[in-house]
């Protein structure tokens, strides 16, 4: 318990490059030895709106790959949907703009001792971190297949060279504007068979995640997914991103998805529950 | 008193006490903002500021409310928790004994939903060493009065407050965190120092409420939350200032929207004898460092030597021209 946010540390990092990939901003930041801390699944909270800004809270963003041998030192590359205020004011930071950051916060993906087959199932832009999570599980030996799906073509986050680590990536949209009409979960209980998989990891939004766990729960696979909740601090201090996670006594109660996530067991998380009182 | 630009080689004396507690610095985290200080002791040494107070505790563990439970708002944000927590007895045993392993110091905060709760709360606290003060939070429902706030209710608050004292006996000293949602903050202030509160914390966050107009219905899983952040603080200088003039000898813990050292010197010149750090946690794991390095340089800079002298300076009557 004493080892909380043991890796955090809280730095000044400038942006090296911010480029505009389809509907997100890829932002890359300098963060020196902090890269090597970082793992996938792990998120960034970074300050927002400058010194006088009203918006007091920092914002929460998957890490999705880190470099440690860049000409600029260790680099943390970041997705970012320039949704609310504090992501639009971040997508308009140019090269050399100084981010107040903490990092790397929250738990990262499990990785399997063994090279087995998995299954990295993404929606929207929360595909991005699956990248840099399917390098390493790639490294590790493990047959890494990847469904990516969004409601349309230009929210779809699939870089060229994120295909190097995965042997197949299939897509779907639900307009039917990219890839295949229809919804990641479609080809999941096929593929558990078909690939035989150990584990599929899993990051988007909350929905997704739930359906997910309804198949997996029907078959001996492991669900490692990244969790979304509001949340205030990232630090675990303020309790107000939980979600309800049953124990192995049967108990429930209610996790905090900054410490005790992201990156929860989606056989776990009690999603009947979520946004319910206990 | 003179003040002078000298005195910026002078030491300072930083220290403050409440009841007949001391402590080296008068910053303090808020309750409820930083849970039971574990997850700030990677950012910096507990045992560097004043004291953290915990959040506030109840007899048995708590879910809270639904998720979602945070709202930003413009220099501000409600939260709604529900007072979520582990229950005294799991946070005796395990939440005391890592604070003082850190050896920081501890208030510890309690909240009930009867009279008796908090009495019961205070009883097992009694033998608990390695306490330096308990803070009653009376900004909870109470039970048996309609769901009413005791803090909204001078007779509950201060029923709540004498229960204590009783059970606690003498020793530690009891704060009692006053919500500012109420008509006559300065009456209820009265009300618990005459039942036996040796400080006051002021104040609890503002009753407020987002409604998400998308969904079109209230953003928060509890609907109302409490508003808390540089939002507020205008209003805690306020209450502050109007305790202090009231009670100038009870000492004041406080804190509303507190976020640089700044804020934390008004704080002080309105009649707080140390200052709790909230919200601004949450933007900024060290914020209560910054706070409490700016807070020295400032008072040094008004060639004040000692905390003291600057608690309640605001209310002076006197002509001294710090020019």
């Amino acid at each position: 318990m004493s080892q909380i946010n043991r890796s955090a540390k809280q730095l000044i990092a400038p942006v090296v490059s911010n480029k505009k990939v389809g509907q997100y901003h890829q932002i890359i930041v300098n963060v020196g030895d902090l890269a090597e801390s970082c793992k996938p699944g792990n998120f960034v909270a970074i300050n927002v709106g400058g010194d006088s800004s009203r918006m007091i809270l920092r914002r929460a963003f998957a890490i999705s790959r880190v470099s440690s041998s860049t000409t600029f030192g260790g680099t943390m590359e970041l997705i970012v949907a320039p949704g609310g205020q504090g992501s639009r004011w971040l997508c308009a930071q140019g090269e050399g703009a100084m981010l107040d950051i903490v990092a790397p916060l929250g738990t990262a993906f499990g990785i399997p001792t063994e090279p087995v087959p998995v299954l990295l199932v993404g929606g929207g832009y929360g595909s991005a971190p699956l990248f840099g999570l399917a390098e390493v599980l790639n490294s590790r030996g493990c047959r890494v297949d990847m469904i990516l799906g969004a409601s349309t073509a230009a929210k779809i986050y699939a870089p060229m060279e994120g295909k190097r680590a995965v042997n197949s990536m299939r897509i779907f949209t639900e307009d039917g504007s990219m890839g295949q009409q229809g919804r990641v979960t479609d080809p999941i209980p096929e593929l558990i068979k078909d690939l035989d998989l150990a584990v599929i990891y899993s990051c988007g939004p909350m929905p997704m995640l739930s359906a997910i766990t309804a198949i997996t729960n029907q078959f001996e696979v492991i669900h490692q997914c990244a969790v979304e909740e509001s949340m205030a601090c990232g630090i675990g201090v303020c309790m107000t991103c939980v979600i309800p996670v049953k124990d192995d006594a049967g108990d429930i109660s209610m996790l905090r998805s900054c410490i005790d996530g992201p990156v929860m067991d989606g056989s776990k998380v009690q999603w009947n529950l979520v946004g319910q009182q206990l | 008193m003179e003040l002078g630009r000298t005195a910026a080689m002078s030491t300072l004396d930083f220290s403050t006490t409440i009841g007949n507690t001391w402590f080296p610095a008068p910053t303090f985290t808020a309750s409820g903002c930083a849970s039971s200080g574990r997850e700030l002791a990677q950012f910096f040494p507990l045992r560097e500021m004043g004291g953290v107070v915990t959040k506030s505790v109840m007899s048995k563990a708590r879910p809270g409310r639904p998720t979602p439970r945070m709202a930003e708002t413009p220099s501000g944000m409600l939260n709604s928790i529900g007072l979520q927590g582990p229950g005294i007895d799991a946070f005796i045993a395990k939440d005391i004994p890592y604070l003082v392993e850190q050896k920081a110091r501890v208030i510890v905060s309690i909240a009930g939903e009867t009279v008796e709760e908090y009495s019961t709360l205070a009883r097992k606290l009694r033998a608990v060493s390695g306490i330096s003060a308990i803070e009653v939070n009376i900004s909870c429902p109470n039970v048996e009065n309609r769901g009413l706030v005791f803090a909204c209710d001078p007779e509950a608050s201060r029923r709540v407050i004498d229960g204590v004292r009783r059970t606690i006996g003498g020793e530690l000293p009891i704060i009692a965190k006053l919500s500012p949602d109420v008509t006559d903050l300065v009456s209820i202030a009265r009300g618990v120092v005459d039942a036996g509160a040796d400080g006051l914390a002021l104040i609890n966050t503002v009753l407020g409420m987002v409604i998400n107009i998308d969904t079109m219905r209230p953003q928060l899983g509890g609907k109302t939350g409490g508003l808390s952040g540089p939002a507020i603080r205008p209003i805690a200088v306020r209450a502050v200032y109007q305790v202090h003039a009231a009670l100038p000898k009870v000492p004041i813990l406080g804190m509303g929207g507190v976020s640089t050292g700044r804020d934390a010197l008004e704080m002080i010149l309105a009649g707080a004898s140390g200052v709790s750090i909230g919200t601004a946690n949450f933007g900024n794991p060290t914020a209560i460092m910054s706070i409490q390095s700016e807070l020295k340089q400032l008072l040094i800079d008004r060639g004040f030597t000692s905390l003291k002298q600057a608690v309640g300076f605001a209310h002076r009557t006197d002509e001294v021209d710090q020019t």
